[in-house]
């Protein structure tokens, strides 16, 4: 796809222009949280309080861990649109689960199956992504338009429409819950991340995985279980969606299939995409799309806390987005 | 896509055509498409009552105008291996354009409406071509960059269109009292586009990119020039689309268009175009959107007779196993006729 241009467009290109931009582009990641933070606590009213640290966090920690899946999909040269569709699906999945008369009377047993039957469902959208990729071939682009067209519907479907709201303490420890003195899904995304990033560095699977999205072809070759990378990469990131979905619902006291997940595609791919993570495959940089997390929250934040409408930062995170790639292409070079 | 040979000039009738991929698969599916088309019809005809009738065909020509619209530009985008998925967010954007000035007339809103959508298209030209962003990218921020910017202009509301002009006879009255209007500037639409494609050096170029980009700089070709006019029209007919919308409908929509980007592609993908690029015809895309939206006005009409009732949220997960359906026939229909090839196929990027 890009293979003509770069040749093209770098022989005009000055070799300073292209020193300042592979700077700006290996360090920008640093660079713009380090320039937010501080307009932040310039700007910001009330910056500098620990409740707005909670409320970043509890926020920002859904977007991580998607991000995380999405990084690691996109090391395969793949991409996952499903997975706010996926969120969607888990979500509402869970409230009827602890709500049956089986979990009122077996409240552990319950809680396992509302957590455990949505991830495997979720599990199965990924699986069906992967499938239809890696055996049939179909573009990652087209085959996870199908559940990010459908999933949501079967999610509303399933619930009429309807907002299920609850109150069961012991699921809601997912998205209100404590650790020392942090919200409980901060910790989630962090053990989350370095349990990835462990994957990808130290493991046969990490190798696997990077050698797929370097080149398919020559990992095929060279023995690499292609299809079995490939399937295994989306139900992974299927599974970190669906847990993502549970701790929207935790944190709501609710489930709302039309909301869950909504957008969450963009901001997984921007926070992936701002992390480092290469579109055509070959690197997962797993902490960086948690460093991208944080910043597309703090973006977020920063416009909505200093009383710029919503619409604004729509407009705001397509600029973040698009700057992050094309300074990406040229760390390519 | 191998770079070897340049792909035929598709698949439109008349094409002339020594490409044995475009040839087999392209013209074939055309046909299969014609005939779900005529099979569904003719369904619909003899279980309903008022199916046939002009009124159902009317409106749903009406409505549909509007998809087939953004699957025209979708298809020339995708001819060229791109892709576009600000198509929803940029109707929506001119709509509200077109809202805004229909006091002046048809005369003013339609070409405000329109250039809004080139404005669009532009932006994605110029960020696919200079700054080189991967066009999945590239048009996922301008589908953002839109929508955020019809909610601003907008307010979030929806603006009502003045009905005084004579901008609202544009979705609603008929031209020689025969044909709606957008009917007939949709059909203008796709013959233009059709003769492009088929009959113009534009358009084999465009043919010739989504064969092998590589080989096409190489010819001499002007890749650049080519590209920037696949997006450039595809956001124009976004925006004419959106023209439609406001006209239509006598609102000026911003939270409309979510998913159009889906339809369109699914209609493309109906109607047997490769997703990598170097394949494709307006005819079978028209039809495959034709197809697309007939699958939905049939559901409307069962759920008229009462034998099904569908809620609204139905209609998503129809539309994602439909794209299931048509990817799984193209699939079987691609490796009983060459093995090696299917038109979904992942691009391996070199």
């Amino acid at each position: 796809m890009s293979a003509v241009a770069p040749g093209a467009a770098d022989g005009r290109r000055s070799r300073g222009g292209l020193a300042w931009r592979s700077r700006l582009a290996r360090h920008g990641t640093l660079i713009a949280l380090v320039a937010l933070l501080l307009v932040n606590v310039l700007f910001t009213p009330n910056f500098l309080h620990l409740q707005t640290l909670f409320v970043n966090i509890s926020q920002v920690a859904t977007i991580a861990i998607v991000a995380v899946g999405m990084t690691l999909v996109i090391a395969t040269g793949g991409i996952d649109l499903s997975v706010g569709a996926v969120m969607a699906l888990a979500g509402a999945l869970a409230p009827p689960i602890f709500g049956s008369d089986f979990a009122v009377a077996h409240p552990a047993l319950g809680l396992v199956a509302a957590i455990g039957l949505p991830l495997l469902v979720a599990m199965a959208c990924g699986a069906f992504n992967g499938v239809m990729i890696s055996v049939l071939r179909v573009q990652p682009i087209i085959a996870t338009l199908i559940l990010f067209i459908s999933g949501r519907g079967i999610a509303q479907v399933l619930t009429n429409g309807n907002l299920q709201t609850f109150s069961n303490p012991a699921f809601s420890y997912l998205g209100t819950g404590r650790v020392f003195g942090l919200p409980f899904q901060g910790w989630l995304a962090l053990g989350i991340a370095a349990a990835a990033f462990w994957v990808v560095t130290r493991t046969i699977h990490g190798r696997h995985l990077l050698a797929v999205g370097g080149n398919e072809r020559a990992a095929e070759l060279s023995g690499v279980p292609v299809r079995r990378v490939k399937i295994g990469v989306y139900m992974v990131c299927a599974f970190l969606s669906g847990i993502a979905g549970l701790v929207v619902v935790a944190i709501n006291s609710a489930s709302d299939a039309a909301r869950n997940g909504q957008l969450m595609e963009l901001d997984a791919i921007a926070a992936a995409v701002v992390g480092g993570a290469l579109l055509q495959g070959g690197r997962a940089p797993v902490f960086g799309a948690l460093l991208g997390a944080v910043i597309i929250q703090l973006v977020k934040y920063t416009l909505l806390a200093n009383g710029i409408e919503d619409e604004v930062a729509l407009i705001a995170k397509a600029a973040i987005i698009v700057a992050a790639v094309a300074l990406q292409q040229g760390r390519r070079e | 896509m191998s770079a070897s040979t340049t792909p035929g000039p598709g698949t439109g009738p008349g094409g002339f055509d020594l490409d044995l991929r475009s040839a087999l698969r392209g013209s074939g599916q055309t046909v299969g498409v014609f005939v779900a088309l005529v099979a569904l019809i003719t369904f619909g005809v003899l279980r309903y009552e008022n199916f046939g009738g002009a009124y159902n065909i009317a409106s749903f020509l009406n409505y549909n105008a509007m998809f087939i619209l953004i699957s025209i530009g979708m298809c020339l985008v995708i001819i060229t291996g791109g892709i576009d998925l600000s198509v929803g967010s940029v109707a929506a954007f001119s709509s509200v354009c077109a809202a805004y000035l229909s006091p002046y007339g048809i005369q003013v809103a339609l070409p405000g409406g329109v250039l809004a959508g080139v404005a669009f298209g532009a932006i994605n030209a110029f960020v696919i071509l200079v700054l080189r962003v991967p066009p999945f990218i590239a048009t996922l921020a301008t589908l953002l960059g839109a929508k955020g910017g019809s909610l601003v202009l907008s307010g979030a509301e929806t603006i009502a269109v003045d009905w005084g002009s004579n901008f609202t006879k544009l979705g609603m009255e008929k031209a020689f009292d025969t044909v709606p209007w957008s009917i007939l500037i949709c059909a203008v639409v796709a013959v233009g586009a059709w003769v492009m494609l088929e009959r113009t050096s534009l358009g084999r170029t465009l043919l010739a990119i989504g064969g092998g980009e590589e080989a096409s700089v190489l010819m001499g070709l002007r890749v650049g020039r080519a590209k920037a006019f696949a997006y450039l029209f595809s956001g124009g007919c976004a925006g004419l689309a959106g023209v439609f919308l406001a006209s239509g409908f006598g609102a000026g929509q911003p939270l409309e268009g979510v998913g159009w980007e889906l339809s369109a592609i699914a209609s493309v993908v109906v109607g047997g175009t490769l997703l990598t690029g170097g394949l494709g015809s307006i005819t079978a895309t028209v039809l495959g959107a034709l197809l697309l939206g007939l699958v939905f006005n049939i559901l409307n009409f069962e759920n008229g007779l009462g034998t099904i009732s569908l809620s609204a949220y139905w209609q998503q997960v129809i539309r994602g196993g439909f794209l299931f359906l048509v990817i799984l026939l193209q699939m079987h229909v691609a490796r009983r006729r060459l093995p090696r090839r299917s038109p979904l196929r992942e691009d391996t990027d070199p």
